[in-house]
Parts: structure tokens; C-alpha cells; sequence
């Protein structure tokens, strides 16, 4: 059994070390699918973070119990449940929500990043830092996916988070914010392509900074090698 | 041989286990949420169907007193059509159609279009669609007033040849880029309305359908 990694640790590495949408590279799908408005995004952010913190949770309560040669179809009924009871959750109380973000519900189910966490991650270590990786994980997914819908919402329809209402009710409607009056509207940012031109950008952005950090902390290193340990 | 076996049928016991916990877990929450659910449902036909027909013109429950058709000839596929009746003191007051066009540029356009009994438009609108956005989906009434153009209108209110787009010789705008799906509107409203001359009084008498089925909108 490997040894549990510090909370600090787990979360930094979901949010960012390795973040599923820009490092992993897992659940592209609905990363590219949904990402046309911030709120699309954060919508279905949010309900890959419960399914990922529910599904870690059971699997690493059961993992005594799931012996090596059951375990995957275990993960998946648990998953399949858990996007299930969700989906219904969803219907009832955000029906409006559901109605944009429908078809792309079930397919939570696919995403391979929440069977990657169960396997790799719950099955091996105790229920409180399985809770905090599917957290982190999530949070680390569904912060991509609101940066994305941001970055091509901004540019194909000059506005942020529009349709609000649909997640915060009638409070909603005051949170639209138009960044760009008049905008004729950008067609490719708002399409497909811009989804992949959008993750593209996100990636290499990403990457700059990580190597920039890396560059400044070797020089700080080269001129006091005791003030990093 | 014996512990094989043994082993195979703790795996089967604790898979099946699972199973039952995922799925008894998911019968209580179908349990909890499916009056919601259905309530929501009927909310969102119900909102629908009054952005078409203002609510203080009947008093029937609308989204109930629905029938069915399918006429390949007036509607060009013989998918359902569902009607829905509004009455007023039992008096027939208006008909609110919904229907698919098969004309977009892509896939089905669904259409809700409301006609008063003297055949004139209350409202028309656009409920779900897969045309280009920026180019198609100014139908859509969050995106321009357009969809509007057809209230008030009825059969002979254009003529038969003012009921087409500006470039066939309409009296219909067409958007910068998108003629399609604006032609497709125009046709399927008139067909409506075609439909509505030839079948008024037939369409208020027939019984209507038991709901709780195919509740698809």
C-alpha cells in the first residue's frame, strides 16, 4: 500500500499539478461539448465534482471489500449510480439547467478522469483524503471549464455569464455582464473549433507560466542554494 | 477446485451487493424526485404554451385538453402533431400546434404555433432547434424580435404568395447568411394555418388523449 500523501498535496495536485482538463488531458468530451458560456460550464463543473466526491467516497469505503478482479465494474456501477441519482436531482430542482446541459449528464459517466481517480486514487487510501482528491479534482476540471466558457463566451458573444438565471433563479439575471457593447458576435469561438482553439491556448498558457516558475526558482537556487530546501 | 469455486461466488455475492445498494439508492431518489420532476415537466409546457397564447384568453387546463394527428399531406411527415385546445367556458377559443419542420438546415426545427378561432396568429415560437448559431437562430426569440412578425398574421393577411421569404418574393425577412431556416418557419406556419382552415371545427371535437404517456414536448 502506498503511502497517503499530505491533504496540502492532494489538493494541489488536482487543482493544478495534474489538472484533468489541461495536464491529464481526460474528459475532453464534455470539456470541449459544454464550454460555450461560463454557466454551461460551471454547471456541469459542478455536477463532475459531486459525482467524482461521491464516487471516491464509496470506493474508498468499500475498498476493503472489492477484491482486484471485481473492482472495475464495481467503479462503474457506483459511478453510474451516483450520475444517475444526480441526473434526477438535477430534473428536479435545476430543470432549467438540465434542459441545456442534458445529453452531457450521462456522459459524466464516461469521463474517463472519474474511474482514473477511483482506480488510481480511492481504492488505496482512507475515506477523508479520497473525499478531498475527488474535491480537488473536480474543482481542478470545473475551473477549466469556466475559464473556457469564459474565454469564448467573452469573445463570441461579448458578454460573461449570461443565462444565469438558470442556475441562481432570478438573482440570476442581474449577474450578466455585457464586457463588449454591440458585439457583432465571433461565430468560431462560440462553434466547436473554438473549443479546441480556446484548450489550446489554456494548455500553452499554462505552460509558460509552469516554466517560468520553474526558470525563477532555479535561478533563486543558483544564487542561495540554502533558501531552497 | 472447491476454493475456486468458493472465491468466484464471494466475487458474484459482493458485485451483486453493490448492485443492490446502487440500485435501491436510485429507487429512492426516482421515488423522492418524480412528482417534482413531472411538475416541472408540465411547468415548462405550460410556460411554453403561454408565451404563444396569452393565459387570459381560456380558462381549460390547456396542456390536458391535447389530441394528436399525423397528415403527411399537410405537414409533409408523418410525425405527431399535438394540438392543444384552449377553450373558454367550454366556448372553442384557440388551437396551439406543435410541430417539427424537417426544412432547417439542420435536423428538426420544433415549432409551437398558436391561431385564434378566426384564424389569425397569436403567437409562434421556436422551442428547440439545431441551426447554425450567429447564423440560424436569430428564430429564436432571445436573439431578435423576428419570430414576431407572425402575430396577426392569418392566411389571407399576406396572400398566398406574400407567405415566403423577401427572396422568393415574401413579405418575410431572411437573415444575413441564413435563408433556410427562415423559408422553413414561413412554410411550416403557413402549412399550419392551411391546416387549421381546412380542419378547424374537427380539431376542437375530438377526445382528448389520456396524458401521462409520451410526454416528450
Amino acid at each position: 500500500m502506498t503511502r497517503t500523501p499530505e491533504l496540502k498535496t492532494i489538493f494541489m495536485d488536482g487543482l493544478w499539478h495534474q489538472n484533468t482538463g489541461l495536464v491529464v488531458l481526460l474528459g475532453l468530451c464534455p470539456l470541449l461539448a459544454v464550454t460555450g458560456t461560463v454557466i454551461n460550464g460551471l454547471g456541469l463543473g459542478l455536477a463532475t465534482m459531486l459525482t467524482l466526491m461521491a464516487s471516491n467516497l464509496s470506493v474508498s469505503l468499500l475498498r476493503g471489500l472489492l477484491r482486484p478482479e471485481i473492482r472495475i465494474p464495481a467503479y462503474v456501477l457506483i459511478i453510474a449510480s451516483v450520475v444517475t441519482a444526480l441526473e434526477l436531482l438535477m430534473q428536479a430542482w435545476m430543470h432549467d439547467l438540465y434542459r441545456i446541459l442534458g445529453i452531457f449528464i450521462p456522459l459524466i459517466v464516461t469521463n474517463c478522469a472519474i474511474i482514473g481517480r477511483a482506480e488510481a486514487f480511492a481504492s488505496r487510501n482512507q475515506p477523508v483524503p479520497a473525499l478531498v482528491d475527488g474535491f480537488a479534482t473536480g474543482l481542478g476540471f470545473c475551473l477549466t471549464l469556466v475559464l473556457l466558457g469564459a474565454l469564448r463566451e467573452i469573445t463570441g458573444r461579448g458578454a460573461l455569464f449570461a443565462d444565469a438565471h438558470l442556475m441562481f433563479g432570478s438573482l440570476g439575471d442581474k449577474l450578466t455582464i455585457t464586457v463588449i457593447p454591440d458585439h457583432p458576435g465571433f461565430l468560431l469561438a462560440i462553434l466547436p473549433p473554438g473549443a479546441f482553439i480556446g484548450l489550446g491556448l489554456l494548455i500553452a498558457a499554462r505552460n509558460w507560466w509552469q516554466a517560468r516558475r520553474a526558470e525563477s526558482v532555479h535561478v533563486a537556487a543558483v544564487a542561495s542554494p540554502q533558501a531552497v530546501t | 477446485m472447491t476454493s475456486v469455486a468458493a472465491n468466484m461466488l464471494r466475487s458474484a455475492v459482493l458485485l451483486a451487493l453493490v448492485a443492490v445498494i446502487g440500485t435501491s439508492l436510485l429507487a429512492g431518489i426516482h421515488a423522492l424526485t418524480r412528482e417534482r420532476i413531472e411538475d416541472q415537466e408540465r411547468r415548462v409546457v405550460l410556460e411554453q404554451l403561454n408565451q404563444v397564447l396569452p393565459p387570459g384568453e381560456y380558462d381549460n387546463a390547456l396542456h390536458e385538453d391535447v389530441i394528436e394527428i399525423r397528415d403527411i399531406v399537410s405537414f409533409g411527415h408523418d410525425k405527431a402533431v399535438r394540438v392543444y385546445r384552449a377553450r373558454l367556458q367550454g366556448r372553442p377559443m384557440a388551437l396551439v400546434m406543435n410541430l417539427v419542420t424537417a426544412d432547417g438546415y439542420n435536423g428538426d426545427i420544433r415549432l409551437l404555433v398558436a391561431i385564434r378561432e378566426d384564424g389569425e396568429i397569436a403567437g409562434v415560437r421556436v422551442i428547440s432547434h439545431h441551426e447554425t448559431p450567429g447564423l440560424g437562430d436569430p428564430v429564436e426569440l432571445e436573439r431578435s424580435d423576428w419570430i414576431l412578425g407572425f402575430n396577426g398574421r392569418s392566411l389571407n393577411n399576406p396572400t398566398d404568395l406574400g407567405w415566403a421569404v423577401q427572396r422568393d418574393g415574401g413579405i418575410f425577412s431572411q437573415f444575413t447568411g441564413a435563408t433556410v431556416t427562415p423559408r422553413a418557419v414561413v412554410e411550416a406556419v403557413q402549412r399550419v394555418l392551411q391546416y387549421f382552415s381546412k380542419n378547424q371545427e374537427i380539431l376542437f371535437e375530438l377526445p382528448a388523449i389520456e396524458e401521462g404517456h409520451d410526454q416528450n414536448p
